[in-house]
């Protein structure tokens, strides 16, 4: 089972699907999702594991509590290839900025 | 919950700067940013039309459209302009999925800063936020989390492109 087909079965599920968006606004532990959800706990552990397993959450202890937040890594990864688009794209503007410059300091 | 929200866009995580300096006066990098966009973007790897693509357009005001033109004439939206402000400020929104399609549901935003640095050069600001938004959208996540067959292939092609 590839990463990919893991994280399409972690989502495929409705109850799931409702459980990662529950974590969008920010971190909550297993009793405030089921609270919100009207799903029983045992069940959204069933389904924070099954996430998790996925690399779609994460979780830390915050005294007695752990709390469950969105897994970042793929915010990193987009960041990483955004640096590069926007690296490329400036580059490009620069070159054309200065050659227009340069034709206007001629006239 | 709004406030949640605002602390999780304003983490630095979220927010992507960039920095590069030209030797031109602002107004003269203003206008080729804007009007003149469509003679330096590189069209032949950043678009997102299925028709080649000749053109990028920023119309000049408010609300205006951003979008790419392609050589059968159709176009494509890329987002829209929230501010206005020649030569110093420019804000729009960046539409495009991760998977390279217009999403209007999808709204991060790019403003761009230029800054006079002397009399004929000009810093300019590059912000790219919000991108949390794009965090948690499942046809995304296929390709964010996929290094695979995802990021990876398009980091890869697009180091060909910069390499050639």
């Amino acid at each position: 089972m590839t990463h990919a087909d893991r994280v399409l079965d972690a989502l495929g599920d409705r109850t799931r699907r409702a459980v990662f968006k529950s974590l969008r606004a920010g971190a909550r532990s297993v009793g405030e999702i089921a609270d919100r959800m009207d799903v029983s706990r045992p069940a959204v552990s069933q389904h924070l594991r099954v996430l998790k397993m996925a690399r779609l959450v994460t979780h830390r202890a915050e005294g007695t509590r752990r709390l469950y937040t969105v897994e970042s890594r793929g915010i990193e990864a987009l960041r990483r290839w955004l640096d590069g688009f926007w690296d490329e794209t400036l580059a490009a503007y620069k070159v054309a900025a200065e050659q227009e410059a340069t034709k206007e300091r001629k006239r | 919950m709004t406030t949640e929200k605002t602390a999780q866009s304003g983490d630095p995580a979220n927010i992507l700067r960039k920095v590069v300096s030209v030797q031109a006066p602002p107004a003269t990098a203003w206008r080729v940013f804007t009007e003149k966009i469509g003679t330096w973007w590189p069209l032949a790897t950043h678009k997102i039309g299925k028709a080649p693509a000749v053109n990028v357009v920023i119309e000049p005001h408010v609300g205006g459209r951003w979008y790419e033109r392609g050589e059968d004439g159709s176009t494509c939206d890329w987002g829209r302009v929230l501010s206005w402000e020649p030569p110093s400020r420019l804000v729009l929104t960046w539409e495009i999925s991760a998977d390279w399609q217009h999403d209007p549901n999808l709204r991060t935003e790019v403003e761009v800063r230029f800054v006079a640095e002397g009399k004929d050069r000009t810093r300019v600001e590059l912000e790219h936020r919000h991108l949390d938004r794009y965090g948690a959208r499942r046809d995304e996540m296929r390709g964010i989390f996929d290094s695979e067959g995802g990021w990876s292939g398009l980091l890869a092609s697009f180091a060909g492109a910069a390499g050639a």
